[in-house]
């Protein structure tokens, strides 16, 4: 879908990156968003949006296992990267552990900080699988939720790097 | 519904609930979400102005550019609505007038949303720009120009009731105390931006999905102003990125993009950015009180009086029930023989005021609990035993005629005494540390309807299928709440299967039966009911014909474990897929419906349809703070919460609402605000948002959340399904006047108002007389003559003895205002610029509209 109006002065961009482990190759209008291509373009409407102005942090992703604010991200910049998104935690039908957590604890109420917060407790967990309280404040502190109270949310990334440390079977950040 | 409370499978269990997979996987579909084939995108052009005329749209250059195919103005949609009956002074697009910054003057529809957004820069609006009015004092004291055609010059509405003689109650009191207090009014800020997609359906009728907490009101107000008969209109609320009320109106967008799709065939879709929902509003009230509480000695009120002044924005909304409940719920939490409450909502140029959890609640409920504290120390009470001495009492009529159900306050004030170890701690620590408590009460559902009608409140229809397979429809709209799950719960405990096994239709007006929507926290208690009653009248059917299978008597049949077996034997039983095949077999089509609507409030009097209630909720809440007395940096180190929720029916989504509570009512004491300035004169001298936008609205983020000690006490209430009250709100209320009574307790001040920010803390800190910041004076308003309700306890009956007799006409139901059947009339026709508004006296002169 190209723009019709000024911006289509200028001529789509190649792109291509990896995007929840698998290969995509695609023309983007370059003045996308990364938040735009993935919604928009590819279809991927896990990941939200809340201000589009770098705010709210609902729009998180991990790009090259790093949280970032796909938002303020131009996708032209995302050549050779590597982009997870909340479609890309689960193994298959196999919930990742966080989301696991996330949904037996509520820590997801109405879900739409919860792909940001999820990506963001991801990330975290795979340097730290035993954070401290104060470390998961941090790691979350850029996504904004106004139904939580985030403390069912610290619960749950608490419990799922229990799980993680206890070894169980996962994926986490070894996309195939 | 009195069913056993024990032996419950599923009711009150800690559960996963049942949408959370496709909250965590990313595949809840928000309105945002769609994409229809075709899909056309709307963007609105919104006033630069907080005050104009609208002399002449030139829309030649935007429709001349390539992919845009529409513009609408005013006189497209030329038919006024609004939430209220009281208040249909809404336009889709502003017929002539703009009343605040961000009010829509016209829409684009082009081919992609980048286009439509660099068209609205071509549409050439010509204001004449007006005087504005910035607060209630301008309001009270500029009657012209009015912002609006109806009220008394930019005064909404001013009411007043009185609840015995007052003033003879005050003579007699030991002790009078006054004071007045400000509450700054703040926003939603639901992460989700409002969105909505208008279709027509390949039959011709019409769809709209939008993100909104009530589509059955979404569905009227379509009716309404595009002039279909509502049958023909089907409103889908998809799941709400958060409402938090804030998505309870009838949206400008909603009916744009419904319009929009019907002139041209196509999709339409729009997604507001996030200055925009800044500009939609509908949150806090500002409100300035003077509360005046008579006491004996003792402490214990003789009277109440209360005034309240809301800032009420530019339009209706909510506004008339906003200003009775910053009145109506005074009298539910402690013993008030007298009350009298007068009330009055402003017109302003901004963004219009609506509800907000706790909608109109929390703003009293703050003045009355500081004054409690004052009243302990001035009295040399406990503040803890003040309150715990003189608590409403259960299963009464309160001054007002609020039927009260169970009262749990008690207890909870205990559990958060007990927790907090308050009676070692307050008073006791040192400077700078403190703790302060307050108690609240809230509503569970409101008692009335927003339009007059007999009809019930909510309604659940089941439909089972020889697989096992259980459907349950609602209208009832998701909204991060937990309303799907609580309908899942109840099915499944009646039924005896698990709420996974439920298949839930929900929030769609031509599949649902009618759920007036997620607001007042009705649902868990209206629909809760509706849901139980359809499911045990298709547990009669089915044990009916089970029995006769099984040759045992249907009082010994149990529905449990997804069987249907014998109490004495289970294992003579059958799998509950069987059972609904027998029963299938014996009563056709298995179908049930359930429905439920409130009972009579005993409230007779005008006015009295705000704020009776099947039940209310209680809570007690301790907060501890630590206050820097150089910088006025206040730290939340912990809370303590006891909420009477009556029963849990899930504890862990019970435990998110009151968590969620706190949070956000710990947001509206210390940081968040609406607030507005002038441009400088030399500019404009526009009044305008200070700061639409997440980075300067500040919220708390996870690095602000203290910890938080939750009590669910549990006292179950017969007016709530299994016992159930509410959860969503009330845990909201008690919090900031706790703050601010910790706040004396840590450093001696008093802030009466909110945000509490540093720099009030250090205003109040350096008033070495009063030891306060606040507001100082309450403006004179000349009240009307009260309606006088003599409480239940002086012989009164509910009515006032100065009201003429009553009539209550009855709404028009499915479509109002709907002249035949058709489409919408075209705008260049006589029939499509009819004026229906009562905009202006005379009729406006419509903007010349260039295309």
């Amino acid at each position: 879908m190209s723009a019709v109006g000024s911006f289509s002065s200028h001529p789509p961009t190649r792109l291509s990156f990896k995007l929840n482990g698998e290969p995509v190759e695609i023309l983007v209008d370059t003045y996308k968003t990364l938040l735009e291509v993935l919604r928009e373009d590819l279809g991927l409407t896990g990941t939200k949006h809340g201000c589009e102005l770098g705010e709210c942090g609902a729009c998180a992703v991990l790009l090259d296992g790093r949280p970032i604010l796909s938002c303020l991200m131009l996708a032209a910049e995302c050549e050779a990267v590597e982009v997870r998104t909340v479609e890309g935690l689960a193994d298959g039908a196999c919930l990742h552990p966080v989301q696991e957590a996330f949904a037996d604890l509520g820590a997801a109420q109405c879900g739409y900080c919860t792909p940001g917060m999820l990506v963001s407790a991801c990330a975290l967990l795979e340097k730290n699988a035993n954070p401290t309280r104060a470390e998961i404040r941090e790691a979350l502190s850029g996504v904004l939720c106004r139904c939580t109270g985030y403390l069912q949310i610290f619960e749950a990334v608490e419990a799922a790097g229990r799980k993680l440390a206890a070894g169980l079977p996962e994926k986490t950040g070894k996309t195939p | 519904m009195s069913r056993p409370l024990s032996g419950m499978k599923v009711v009150g269990k800690p559960r996963r609930r049942v949408d959370a997979r496709a909250k965590v996987t990313g595949q809840t579909r928000f309105a945002d979400d769609l994409v229809l084939p075709r899909m056309l995108h709307c963007k609105l052009l919104r006033s630069p102005h907080p005050h104009a005329r609208i002399r002449r749209i030139d829309a030649r250059a935007a429709l001349s550019m390539p992919g845009v195919k529409l513009v609408l103005t005013g006189a497209d949609l030329p038919i006024p609505y609004g939430i209220l009956p009281v208040s249909q002074d809404e336009h889709a697009l502003c017929l002539s007038r703009v009343r605040f910054v961000g009010d829509p003057v016209a829409a684009v529809v082009a081919v992609d949303e980048i286009t439509a957004f660099e068209a609205l820069d071509e549409i050439q609006v010509d204001y004449e720009v007006l005087p504005t009015i910035a607060d209630p004092l301008e309001a009270l004291a500029t009657p012209e120009p009015k912002i609006q055609p109806y009220g008394e010059g930019n005064v909404h509405k001013k009411v007043a009731l009185e609840f015995g003689d007052v003033d003879a109650a005050m003579a007699g009191a030991d002790h009078v105390f006054e004071d007045i207090f400000f509450y700054q009014g703040n926003t939603h800020l639901a992460i989700e931006q409002h969105a909505a997609v208008g279709a027509v359906d390949p039959d011709g009728k019409l769809t709209l999905w939008s993100s909104t907490q009530t589509p059955h009101y979404v569905h009227r107000a379509l009716a309404r102003v595009l002039q279909i008969p509502a049958a023909h209109i089907r409103v889908i609320a998809m799941p709400n990125g958060g409402g938090f009320g804030g998505k309870s109106d009838p949206f400008n967008h909603e009916i744009v993009v419904a319009k929009a799709a019907l002139v041209l065939g196509r999709p339409v879709k729009t997604c507001l950015n996030r200055e925009e929902v800044f500009y939609c509003h509908r949150g806090r009230h500002p409100v300035t009180m003077k509360l005046k509480t008579g006491v004996k000695s003792d402490g214990s009120i003789v009277a109440m009086d209360l005034q309240t002044l809301l800032d009420g924005g530019a339009y209706g909304s909510y506004g008339v029930a906003s200003t009775f409940y910053t009145g109506a719920l005074q009298t539910v939490t402690y013993q008030v023989p007298r009350y009298r409450f007068r009330g009055c909502r402003t017109f302003t140029n901004k963004p219009p005021c609506g509800p907000k959890r706790g909608h109109g609640t929390p703003q009293p409920r703050f003045a009355q609990e500081i004054q409690l504290d004052k009243i302990a120390a001035v009295l040399r009470l406990d503040p803890a035993r003040l309150r715990q001495s003189q608590l409403a009492k259960p299963h009464s009529l309160t001054a007002n005629y609020m039927r009260l159900g169970t009262i749990s306050l008690s207890e909870c004030i205990d559990r958060v005494v007990e927790g907090s170890d308050w009676k070692n701690r307050y008073g006791k620590l040192p400077f700078g540390h403190g703790i302060g408590i307050a108690c609240s009460s809230y509503l569970c559902g409101a008692g009335l309807p927003i339009y007059w009608n007999t009809l019930p409140h909510s309604g659940v229809q089941l439909q089972l299928d020889r697989s096992g397979r259980v459907t349950a429809f609602c209208g009832a709209a998701e909204i991060g709440q937990g309303s799907d799950d609580v309908l899942a719960n109840l099915v499944a405990e009646v039924l005896g299967v698990d709420p996974f096994d439920i298949r839930l239709v929900t929030g769609d007006t031509d599949l649902g039966p009618v759920d007036l929507g997620s607001y007042s926290s009705r649902v868990t208690l209206m629909m809760g009911h509706a849901a139980i009653q359809a499911a045990e009248r298709a547990r009669d059917l089915i044990a009916q014909a089970v029995s006769a299978k099984l040759e045992v008597p249907v009082a010994r049949l149990v529905f449990a474990d997804r069987r249907v077996f014998d109490a004495q034997d289970p294992a003579r039983g059958v799998s509950f897929a069987e059972a609904v095949q027998v029963g299938e077999a014996m009563h056709g089509t298995l179908g049930t419906t359930g429905s439920y609507r409130p009972p009579e409030s005993a409230a007779k009097y005008k006015g009295g349809g705000v704020g009776p209630s099947p039940a209310y909720s209680y809570s007690a809440c301790v907060v501890e703070v630590q206050v820097q007395p150089e910088t006025g940096w206040v730290e939340v180190e912990k809370v303590w919460i006891a909420h009477d929720i009556g029963r849990a029916l899930n504890p862990v989504l019970a435990r998110g609402q009151v968590e969620g509570s706190i949070y956000m009512a710990l947001g509206e004491a210390l940081m968040e605000e609406m607030d507005y300035r002038r441009l400088p004169r030399h500019l404009s001298a526009a009044l305008v948002h200070k700061f639409p936008s997440m980075l300067e609205y500040k919220s708390p983020t996870t690095l602000e959340m203290p910890e938080v000690i939750t009590y669910l006490v549990e006292d179950p209430d017969d007016a709530g399904p299994y016992g159930a009250k509410e959860v969503g709100q009330g845990p909201l209320l008690p919090v900031m006047p706790a703050l601010a009574n910790a706040l004396y307790d840590a450093v001696g001040i008093r802030v009466d108002e909110v945000p509490i920010t540093p720099e009030k803390i250090l205003r109040a800190l350096g008033d070495r007389t009063a030891h306060r910041c606040g507001p100082k004076s309450f403006p004179f308003i000349e009240w009307p003559e009260p309606l006088r309700v003599p409480p239940p306890w002086e012989g009164g009956d509910g009515k006032a003895q100065n009201e003429g007799p009553r009539r209550r006409r009855e709404g028009a139901i499915v479509a109002p205002d709907v002249a035949q059947p058709g489409l919408s009339p075209h705008p260049s026709t006589p029939e499509g610029r009819r004026e229906k508004s009562d905009e202006t006296s005379p009729a406006p002169e419509l903007p010349e509209v260039l295309r």
